[in-house]
């Protein structure tokens, strides 16, 4: 993992990478306080706990571990004085493909995860917080392990920080190598030390019934350093940096085909695909155009090079107007990716070029997800796996012309009849691959 | 199943215990919490789970030996018998498999002296090892630094960028 993040493009606004992007950053307390670290904290102790809430509800700020939740509102269920213990859980367990973010803030910025931690502990009465972090991490687990004894030396967590009255403990628990955990019911059973079945909803939320049935917050590591941030600029300053709805800026992790992958972080909403790809990531390889761009983790819907979308958009007089938007223009936030039928979610970008076979890339994801299946509802646990044998025998031989119908039919049959979101998650690969690259299906078929 | 001679459990250290008497700490609420650190901890001591291993934690935890299976069989990163010294887990995941990881997984295999082999391994069983004890080879699902693809962890470190030309030389340096 390169230690120094490549210097930051023009139309990148760094604030969770900031730090890890000077040169002689370190994971040590003292080089974080050397840097402002812990100030928003020290900030946040003089501010009341519900003025915090309604911070994070005005920045607008939706979590960035894939489902795109509104973290403020989240929040604000969990009652501050319910008499309840309360928990909060930070989900490290970063395991959809094409998403590595969460990897640089845990290895090399752990002390901005604890200051987000802290705050957001103070805002909703959290005493007992478990970072978990999932076991392919095993170096940032020692690291975030340090990073908390640090904290704690310094008082700025554990019993009465910084003379506040408020305390905290926070524990890394490490994970297995199950992807499922990082939905996040799994999460809490596996936490509870049960084998990790996402729980039947309702309740929907862990903020009603969590850890131990007590309410507990279920964040993503992005998110939580997102708290601290907000306390820095205020809440106002850092909605603005986004687009509507979709506050301050979002890491964006980009794989696949193009010149430059890595981690970079924009603004919510400005950056195009055509920007991402072309001007930040320096284009595709030599002699190849672009074919195909998952835009947010290989749950998200594929999109395809030559599309172009239909969409009704508010005119200047505030009537609904029709407009044509092109594959390459549709902005990267969550609202136009929604309206393009498919999603930000994690804002892992894997991008594919001409050389690639869509039914080859579907059945590496139809491999993934049949592994990853947890088994608890048959829809699922069947499916994943049928799906993933008809994508391999399209392409090692033995497949019958109606097994597109069938992968979609199979596909239809997941999404929307499984306890967790995991159903959607396998499905939406297959039928959107099928509904934009039919030929290809057709053709490995025949 | 490897035959089992001894058991684990028979060798367990007054510091050993201590540790995880530490692990269940951390989870003041609910001690089967510290199921999952608790196995960690035996398998990081003894390199595998053995029924022994199993019987010990349920015990330390208040629980029942199958409480504990079922955690061995579900993830996919415990196993019940022997794996090599060095584990090398290549990601098999889109990005990976774009970057050439299906090549680089058969030079790693090709360079320890294992046959090239394809499937997951799981419930509880090792991943294929060379007779030295030395080396294993897996394939794993994403390990999230899919900008540097191909990746490898090995042993506890994580390898990216990783060239079929390269692989030879990067197992010698392991050896």
């Amino acid at each position: 993992m390169p230690t120094l993040l490549p210097t930051p493009h023009p139309k990148e606004r760094r604030i969770i990478f900031e730090n890890i992007s000077k040169p002689g950053y370190a994971p040590d307390i003292e080089t974080y306080l050397a840097h402002g670290g812990y100030e928003s904290l020290k900030k946040a102790l003089t501010m009341k706990p519900g003025e915090i809430v309604d911070a994070v509800k005005a920045a607008n700020l939706r979590g960035r571990g894939g489902a795109g939740f509104p973290c403020g509102t989240k929040w604000s269920f969990i009652k501050y004085d319910d008499g309840k213990d309360h928990y909060i859980v930070v989900n490290g367990d970063e395991s959809e493909p094409g998403t590595f973010k969460d990897r640089y803030i845990l290895h090399q910025d752990p002390h901005q995860l604890i200051e987000g931690l802290a705050i957001s502990a103070f805002a909703t009465n959290t005493h007992l917080a478990y970072i978990y972090i999932r076991c392919e991490f095993p170096h940032a687990a020692r690291i975030v392990w340090n990073a908390i004894k640090e904290a704690r030396s310094k008082g700025f967590i554990g019993k009465n920080i910084l003379g506040s009255g408020f305390d905290l403990d926070v524990y890394v628990h490490q994970g297995a190598g199950a992807y499922i955990c990082g939905e996040e019911t799994s999460l809490l059973e596996s936490l509870e030390g049960k084998r990790p079945y996402p729980r039947i909803k309702p309740p929907y939320f862990p903020a009603v019934l969590g850890l131990y049935m007590k309410p507990t917050i279920v964040n993503n590591v992005e998110t939580i350093c997102h708290v601290k941030h907000i306390i820095r600029l205020g809440a106002a300053e850092y909605a603005k940096m986004g687009s509507p709805g979709d506050g301050g800026t979002r890491t964006m992790c980009v794989s696949g085909d193009v010149v430059r992958p890595g981690i970079y972080e924009f603004p919510c909403g400005a950056v195009t695909v055509r920007d991402l790809i072309f001007d930040i990531c320096g284009g595709l390889k030599p002699g190849r155009t672009l074919k195909a761009l998952i835009p947010g983790g290989s749950s998200a819907k594929v999109m395809r090079a030559d599309e172009v979308y239909k969409l009704k958009i508010k005119g200047p007089d505030g009537a609904m107007v029709d407009k044509d938007l092109p594959m390459l223009d549709v902005v990267l936030d969550a609202s136009t990716l929604q309206a393009v039928g498919t999603m930000v979610g994690s804002a892992g970008v894997i991008v594919m070029d001409d050389s690639r076979d869509m039914v080859w890339a579907l059945n590496n994801l139809n491999q993934f997800y049949a592994h990853e299946s947890c088994g608890q509802c048959t829809p699922c646990r069947e499916g994943s796996l049928w799906m993933s044998k008809l994508t391999t025998r399209m392409l090692d031989g033995g497949a019958r012309a109606d097994d597109p119908t069938n992968l979609k039919s199979i596909a239809d049959n997941i999404a929307g009849r499984t306890i967790c979101a995991f159903g959607e998650a396998c499905s939406w690969p297959t039928q959107s691959f099928l509904a934009k690259f039919p030929e290809e299906f057709k053709k490995s078929a025949g | 199943m490897i035959e089992m001679t001894t058991r684990q459990a028979d060798q367990i250290t007054p510091e050993f215990e201590e540790e995880a008497d530490e692990l269940i700490s951390h989870y003041p609420v609910s001690k089967r919490s510290a199921s999952l650190p608790l196995l960690h901890h035996w398998q990081n001591h003894f390199g595998f789970v053995d029924d022994s291993g199993v019987e010990w934690i349920a015990t330390k935890l208040d629980l029942t030996p199958i409480n504990i299976l079922e955690l061995v069989t579900f993830y996919p990163w415990f196993r019940r018998e022997a794996a090599g010294k060095v584990i090398i887990r290549v990601c098999r995941t889109l990005a990976c498999a774009m970057a050439g990881s299906y090549e680089v997984k058969e030079k790693f295999c090709e360079a320890v002296g294992l046959a090239p082999h394809s499937e997951h391994h799981g419930f509880g069983t090792a991943p294929p090892t060379t007779p030295d004890g030395k080396f294993s080879v897996e394939f794993v699902e994403c390990l999230a630094s899919c900008g540097g693809a191909p990746v490898a962890l090995i042993g506890d470190d994580l390898f990216e960028n990783i060239k079929t030309s390269d692989v030879a030389s990067l197992v010698t340096n392991l050896k």
